[in-house]
């Protein structure tokens, strides 16, 4: 056994070495992207921010509206809004909302895409799958500290690992929803004259849509399950209250901000539910 | 003039075609190849030329071949060996051999298709759907919307343009696929069991529709079928297959009266020959009839008296029957009781029938003017019984 324990393999320190090696070949290129994000977030912060808190309830309401015309819905995310308003939790839940919806909009943009690939191509899905696994399985902390180290502090590391454990969703609820496209409307589409594209665009994502839109929506509710996490490097939002209360031990601002999380997080998921129900139909 | 012309087609599905096409020269039974190679032999050496205006059905039990030998029209299928052309213009294309921006020119202008589950796109309206192959074509929206809501207008769908299909019940979704297939104004038609899915009625009703359609369209229509009678209705031409190759290829008469193996016999055993035979292949020639002092011996109290070949008179044991020339156009319940009708050879044998109910006497066949046959019960219940197989061999 000794001999076992004595010859360590050093897997840690090939890690270390790697991460050691990307800090000084690419820190230009990771200090760019840093920056880049870290600007685009922080400005459609405060773009928003810039305009009353009613005046921004007033156009999430009326976008609730058109998506859905139920007037419950429209009084439970009012009433929402409003207590978040009255808890003094605005400008986070804004810091939050912002980083769950640039999170999902990368996650998707990247996402959807390899979906597709993989779906066309079994051997890509064969290999994409244990790298899935295993970006949904690592535990979080694992891979926030090379991206604290390549990003630096605030709300890029947050972004990212975000997206490392949201990206899955997307991925495989498109290669899901492409792979099933039932084969009659592939061959209707083929029989009728679809060339590559066409038939990418015109049969298997629109066939596809309802599974590519759940892919969406879980792929929301997995980044707004992160905000904790990405508030233990910097990035601001409705985690750092909680973080807070949880090192000064302060039971009435970890409820509170608590409270608000999960008003957040119901009111994306009716908003986000309906409309891939009605691609649906 | 031949618009499809299959030519020693196989089709093979699998990964080893250089070993498995020897095995099938060889007379390898398609088992034994699935055992040797693991490839599935879906057509073997297929032949079939389909003329302008001609409906051919392919007929046969799932897993025959039928649907695989259908998709090689459109290049849905690949074909293994030989050749299957298709007529552009003036030319004939190869479909195993063509480019793809050929092949899609082919499917948007020459072949269209219809599917048995009828494969319509569930988030497109109904109009929408019909409007897709034109959409394909490269037709403007406006065009094309207004040309697909014509097509509905002919399969009297008008009303549930902006339904979505799974609004729609079995037999509207599968009149919604023919006029897509319609719209597309091509050729050649293929068509993939399209009425199976339907209930009885429903499916006589579009047999219908169809046929009408055709009078007026003059389409190529290759059709797909596992129902001999359907197969018999609407086909001038059925190609027969049993595992993976056609075994007879000929007119629906010609299926009905001269099945060419047992598997065919027994398709014909159960159904309905009304709908098929025609006077000639039933009657009773007049040379298998008595002469007794120049008259001609029918029953033994009817004879009738021929000059130059031309019916002159029938005589019964009560003097001397009227005759009628039927027509198409003839009302039997305006003519009296008791006349002996004569019908054309080719009449079909449910108007031979109801004419028989009706006049209570036998029938005289005529062609170009010569008296060629008598049709009585004797041989209505023959054909009924599906006993006309081995007359015919006996007159051949």
């Amino acid at each position: 056994m000794n001999w076992l324990t004595d010859n360590k393999i050093p897997l840690g320190a090939w890690m270390e070495n790697f991460v050691d090696w990307l800090v000084s070949a690419a820190s230009v290129f990771f200090d760019l992207v840093s920056l880049t994000l870290e600007t685009m977030i922080v400005s459609m912060v405060d773009a928003i921010d810039y305009l009353h808190p009613l005046a921004v309830i007033a156009i999430i309401l009326v976008g609730v509206w058109f998506l859905h015309r139920s007037i419950s819905l429209i009084i439970f995310v009012a009433l929402s809004l409003l207590l978040i308003i009255n808890m003094g939790y605005w400008i986070e839940t804004i810091q939050t909302l912002v980083l769950v919806i640039s999170a999902t909009a990368m996650s998707v943009l990247v996402g959807v895409p390899i979906g597709i690939a993989a779906a066309h191509r079994p051997w890509l899905y064969t290999i994409l799958r244990p790298i899935l696994d295993l970006m949904q399985t690592i535990p979080t902390f694992v891979y926030l500290i090379p991206t604290l180290i390549l990003f630096g502090l605030g709300y890029v590391p947050g972004l990212i690992s975000t997206i490392i454990f949201a990206i899955a969703a997307p991925i495989r609820l498109t290669y899901l929803g492409v792979s099933k496209v039932p084969n009659e409307l592939i061959e209707a589409g083929l029989a009728f004259g679809c060339t590559k594209s066409k038939l990418l665009y015109k049969v298997e994502l629109p066939a596809a849509m309802p599974s590519i839109m759940a892919g969406v929506t879980q792929c929301i509710m997995l980044s707004l399950s992160m905000v904790v996490v990405a508030a233990l490097v910097g990035a601001d939002g409705l985690g750092k209250p909680v973080v807070r209360a949880l090192n000064t031990v302060n039971i009435s601002q970890g409820f509170e901000a608590g409270v608000a999380i999960v008003l957040v997080a119901i009111m994306l998921d009716r908003i986000c539910k309906s409309p891939s129900s009605k691609n649906e139909g | 003039m031949a618009v499809v012309t299959i030519e020693n087609v196989d089709i093979v599905f699998g990964d080893n075609k250089a070993k498995t096409l020897p095995l099938m020269d060889k007379g390898h039974s398609r088992d034994e190849i699935l055992g040797m190679t693991g490839d599935v032999v879906g057509v073997q050496n297929a032949n079939i030329e389909v003329n302008e205006g001609e409906i051919c059905v392919l007929m046969g039990l799932s897993g025959s071949g039928k649907s695989t030998l259908l998709r090689a029209v459109n290049g849905l299928n690949k074909i293994a060996r030989g050749r299957c052309l298709v007529r552009d213009g003036d030319k004939m294309v190869d479909m195993a051999k063509c480019d793809e921006a050929k092949l899609r020119h082919m499917r948007t202008h020459r072949v269209s298709m219809v599917f048995q589950s009828f494969a319509l796109m569930p988030w497109l309206t109904v109009l929408e759907n019909v409007a897709f192959g034109l959409e394909m074509q490269g037709m403007p929206k406006a065009e094309r919307l207004v040309k697909a809501r014509e097509q509905l207008k002919m399969v009297s769908l008008d009303k549930w343009a902006d339904k979505k299909p799974d609004e729609l019940s079995g037999g509207m979704r599968q009149r919604v696929g023919l006029a897509r297939a319609f719209v597309m104004d091509t050729d050649v038609l293929l068509m993939d069991e399209p009425f199976s899915a339907l209930d009885p009625l429903i499916r006589s009703q579009l047999q219908d529709e169809l046929i009408e359609l055709q009078k007026r369209l003059n389409k190529t229509i290759i059709f797909v079928s596992h129902d001999l009678d359907e197969a018999l209705k609407i086909g001038s031409k059925i190609a027969i297959m049993e595992s993976a190759r056609i075994i007879q290829e000929d007119t629906p008469e010609q299926i009905v009266l001269n099945p060419a193996t047992e598997y065919v016999e027994k398709f014909v055993a159960h159904t309905n020959p009304l709908n098929v035979l025609r006077g000639e292949s039933l009657m009773t020639p007049l040379a298998d009839l008595a002469v007794k002092d120049g008259q001609i011996i029918i029953s033994d109290d009817i004879s009738m008296t021929l000059e130059n070949g031309k019916l002159v008179s029938i005589q019964g044991s009560k003097g001397e029957i009227p005759t009628a020339r039927w027509t198409p156009e003839t009302i039997l319940a305006n003519v009296p009781d008791h006349t002996v009708f004569i019908v054309p050879a080719d009449i079909a044998m449910r108007d031979a029938v109801e004419i028989r109910y009706q006049s209570n006497h036998l029938l005289v066949l005529e062609e170009a003017g010569q008296c060629i046959g008598i049709l009585n019960d004797h041989n209505f219940y023959h054909a009924l019984l599906g006993k006309h197989f081995g007359r015919e061999e006996d007159a051949a």
